[in-house]
C-alpha cells in the first residue's frame, strides 16, 4: 500500500485529501501509478489528463512521472505552487 | 544554520531580524523581504484569501532553499517565517532575512531564497473575490525569476 495526498485545488476537485491505495505492480513508478488514478472516473480521467498541470512528492521529495513508488511511500499530488 | 517557520500567527519584522543576528558581530548586512497580501490580482478585488501548505514537506524544502543559498554565498544566518491559514489584506504573508559580513552577497541571498521560494516552496494561495473563492495561478514570471539563479 502507498498514501496518497492531494492538495489545493486538485484535493477540491477530486473530493479527496487523503487515501490509501494498492501499489498497480511490483514495480510501479508515479506513471504507473497515475494510470491507475486515471482509469477510476470522469473525475480522476479530467484531473489527471495529459496536458493538466500538476506536480507530484515522493516522501516529501519533488518526484516526476519516472520516480519508483514502493510499499509504505507517501506519494502527493498538487498543482504548481504559489506561496510567498 | 537556517531558521525556517511556517506558522499561522503574525511575526514582528524588527524582532525577528534582531534575534537573527545577536552577538554575531561579523555581520555587516541583513537584507530583508517582506511580502504582504494585496487587495487585488488579476482583475478583482481580493477580500482575503487562505494559505494551505504540505505540513513536513514545506519546511523541508524551505530548509534546502537556505541550504543552496548558504552553498552559493559566504552567509551568517538565513531567517524565513511563512504563515498559512486565513489572512486578510495588508498581512504580512512571507519573511525572509539574510544575514552576511556585506550588503552584495545578502541582497542577493535574500532573492535568491525568494524566487525559490515562489516556485519550489509547496504552499497555495486561494483568494476570496466577489466572484467567489479562486485558486492563484502560477505565473510564468515567476518561473523566470528562478531561471536566473541556474548556474551555467
Amino acid at each position: 500500500m502507498v498514501t496518497l495526498l492531494y492538495f489545493a485545488g486538485l484535493r477540491e476537485s477530486l473530493g479527496c485529501s487523503r487515501e490509501q491505495v494498492p501499489l498497480p505492480s511490483a514495480t510501479a513508478t508515479v506513471s504507473s501509478l497515475v494510470e491507475q488514478l486515471r482509469s477510476r472516473d470522469g473525475r480522476w480521467t479530467e484531473a489527471f489528463a495529459p496536458g493538466k498541470s500538476w506536480r507530484v512528492a515522493v516522501n516529501q521529495r519533488m518526484a516526476d512521472l519516472a520516480t519508483p513508488v514502493k510499499p509504505g511511500d507517501e506519494v502527493a499530488f498538487f498543482p504548481p505552487v504559489t506561496g510567498g | 544554520m537556517p531558521v525556517v517557520r511556517v506558522q499561522s500567527e503574525d511575526f514582528d519584522v524588527g524582532r525577528e531580524l534582531e534575534a537573527l543576528t545577536r552577538g554575531r558581530h561579523e555581520v555587516g548586512a541583513i537584507a530583508s523581504f517582506v511580502g504582504l497580501v494585496r487587495d487585488a490580482n488579476d482583475g478583482s478585488s481580493v477580500s482575503g484569501m487562505t494559505l494551505e501548505h504540505y505540513p513536513g514537506m514545506t519546511e523541508r524544502a524551505l530548509e534546502e532553499i537556505c541550504a543552496q543559498a548558504h552553498g552559493r554565498w559566504q552567509l551568517a544566518e538565513t531567517l524565513v517565517i511563512h504563515r498559512v491559514g486565513p489572512l486578510v489584506p495588508g498581512d504580512r504573508i512571507v519573511l525572509v532575512g539574510v544575514a552576511g559580513a556585506h550588503r552584495g552577497e545578502a541582497f542577493e541571498a535574500c532573492e535568491f531564497i525568494m524566487d525559490y521560494l515562489k516556485t519550489r516552496a509547496p504552499f497555495w494561495k486561494k483568494e476570496d473575490t466577489p466572484e467567489g473563492g479562486r485558486w492563484v495561478d502560477a505565473r510564468e514570471s515567476d518561473d523566470n525569476a528562478a531561471g536566473r539563479w541556474k548556474k551555467p
